[in-house]
């Protein structure tokens, strides 16, 4: 088993790089592995919890069946399914980046670092992965 | 009432979150508000023109995700009678021939695209 550190930077609704961060981590979760993911900048809104999913006028569905993802769900997911792997998925996101963006509600579970704690996680980490907005 | 044209080329920026592509959506939505506005697929998003693609498939822990579906988003913009068209030579340089893209769609030559254009009022480069 080893430990991974992920960073992403992208912020949500914005970037293919967000569902690759999010397959990243659950396939490192899936295999075993635990991960340090670390939000920085746009991507601390990721486990914003007042993102809400809503109908979709164009595609001519409802709120249920448009089925509208929030990357706050998945966020939600991936701790419990780390927990259900018995691994250690920590979800921290970068505290003054919160706090530009007024994104302080999360969702259970993520937690408040700094970019010291990044490094903190890196130095502890078999792998570390930064992916940058591009 | 001015004519817009929408020029994508960007592409796949954030379908999985979204479900949809934000500027063909953002297209559609005008012409259901009254808007005169057609699509120009160019770059990447020359793929968004292509039959049979398929997002379905993708979770995370136990939240699995739609996904977008591209093909019914561009013939629902077809339906519309939103004129959508894609770079000929895009599509050629990324081995996408006719019979593969989605019926209604228009290629223009990427020499073509300037008199296009100069039939549009307002462009949307997206």
């Amino acid at each position: 088993m080893a430990t991974i550190t992920i960073g992403i930077m992208d912020p949500p609704y914005e970037s293919a790089n967000t569902p690759t961060a999010f397959r990243l981590v659950e396939a490192a979760i899936r295999k075993g592995h635990n991960v340090n993911v670390f939000c920085y900048e746009g991507a601390t809104a990721l486990g914003f919890a007042g993102q809400k999913p809503h109908a979709n006028a164009v595609h001519g569905l409802s709120l249920e069946e448009e089925d509208h993802p929030n990357p706050k769900e998945w966020v939600k997911s991936l701790l419990t399914f780390a927990g259900e792997k018995k691994v250690k998925l920590v979800w921290c996101n970068c505290g003054m980046c919160v706090d530009e963006r007024g994104v302080e509600n999360q969702v259970e579970g993520v937690c408040r670092g700094s970019p010291v704690d990044a490094w903190k996680y890196s130095e502890a980490s078999d792998g570390v992965l930064l992916i940058g907005t591009e | 009432m001015a004519k817009y044209l929408s020029i994508i080329d960007s592409s796949y920026r954030a379908t999985i979150e979204e479900q949809d592509d934000t500027a063909v959506w953002f297209t559609h939505a005008m012409k259901n508000g009254g808007a005169d506005v057609s699509i120009l697929l160019r770059g990447d998003a020359v793929n968004y023109a292509v039959s049979g693609q398929d997002a379905k498939g993708l979770r995370f822990g136990a939240r699995t995700v739609k996904g977008p579906d591209m093909v019914r988003d561009i013939q629902a913009v077809i339906d519309k009678k939103i004129s959508l068209y894609a770079v000929a030579d895009d599509l050629a340089e990324r081995g996408i021939p006719a019979s593969r893209l989605i019926p209604g769609v228009e290629q223009v030559q990427r020499s073509a695209i300037a008199r296009l254009i100069e039939t549009h009022d307002r462009v949307l480069s997206w």
